[in-house]
């Protein structure tokens, strides 16, 4: 039951960014562009997205346990160091550079471009990269 | 702004919300693509195939809105016009970064953006502030510094 809420989730997520317009690079890239010829598009999807979490996320974590079993998995982090600070700096420049954040970079492997595809192996190896970095420090 | 969708973007963002919904109430996991992501490349992580499943179903929803009829003509992935070359180190250095970043940052748009402020996280707001700032400078720095289109 886990794995089909897994992929129900993955289907009703890839969806919404193509119906969104956010697996279109140059879209999100008029969002960034506030100099340019403006498109505030990127703002009514988060509007979206935020609005019906910040509903249902505290109604559903008043549950004690997920509906199929299990635990809630929610970070415990609290503080503001550089550590998010500089993984969200670095974040941003990539995804001014190409438009892409994860979400729709993986989606976009539906649309068989190979460009899309050496974008998400440059991504997983980033990945990779910080990760290994983390465990040794 | 010819280019606004606000009533398309606006149901894609509800989606995305409610794919989020599902998978906290369903099986207690936060929707953020780069969380996702980092569980799959821990080594010795023993939860892989819920993460592996997701991601099939992201592809495949994407996939399913070209095959419904959905426009994806205007799918865009070279905004600066870049000439081949060029074109193809923004891509590696943007993925290099925008994987690195979201690690060591933890989380991405979706983590800290749909998920994080849904939580009320005053480091997701944090993040969120942070990499939409840098993002923006970039694209400035790109289209009218470095002369992209």
């Amino acid at each position: 039951m886990a794995n089909l809420v897994s992929i129900i989730s993955g289907v009703i997520f890839g969806l919404g960014l193509a119906i969104s317009g956010m697996i279109n690079p140059a879209k999100v890239i008029g969002f960034l562009d506030i100099f340019g010829n403006w498109d505030p598009s990127l703002a009514f999807v988060m509007g979206g997205g935020v609005g019906v979490t910040a509903i249902s996320f505290r109604l559903i974590l008043k549950r004690s346990t997920p509906l199929f079993g299990g635990s809630f998995h929610l970070p415990t982090a609290s503080d503001l160091d550089g550590r998010l600070l500089g993984g969200a700096a670095i974040f941003g420049i990539g995804w001014g550079l190409s438009g892409l954040c994860p979400g729709p970079a993986f989606a976009s492997l539906a649309y068989l471009d190979p460009k899309i595809g050496l974008f998400v192996v440059a991504l997983i190896v980033g990945s990779y990269l910080a990760r290994f970095i983390q465990a040794r420090a | 702004m010819e280019n606004f969708t606000p009533i398309p973007s606006f149901i894609g963002g509800l989606l995305i919300g409610l794919s989020a919904v599902i998978l906290l109430l369903g099986q207690g996991r936060l929707a953020g693509i780069s969380g996702i992501l980092g569980g799959l490349l821990s080594a010795g992580s023993g939860d892989r195939p819920w993460r592996l499943l997701f991601f099939i179903g992201l592809i495949a929803g994407a996939a399913g809105y070209a095959m419904l009829g959905g426009d994806i003509s205007t799918v865009d992935i070279n905004p600066f016009r870049l000439s081949g070359n060029t074109q193809m180190t923004v891509l590696l250095l943007g993925g290099l970064l925008v994987g690195f970043g979201t690690q060591m940052g933890s989380g991405c748009t979706s983590g800290h953006g749909i998920c994080g402020l849904g939580r009320f996280s005053v480091r997701s707001l944090v993040a969120t502030g942070t990499f939409m700032a840098t993002a923006g400078l970039t694209v400035v720095l790109v289209r009218y510094v470095f002369g992209g289109a």
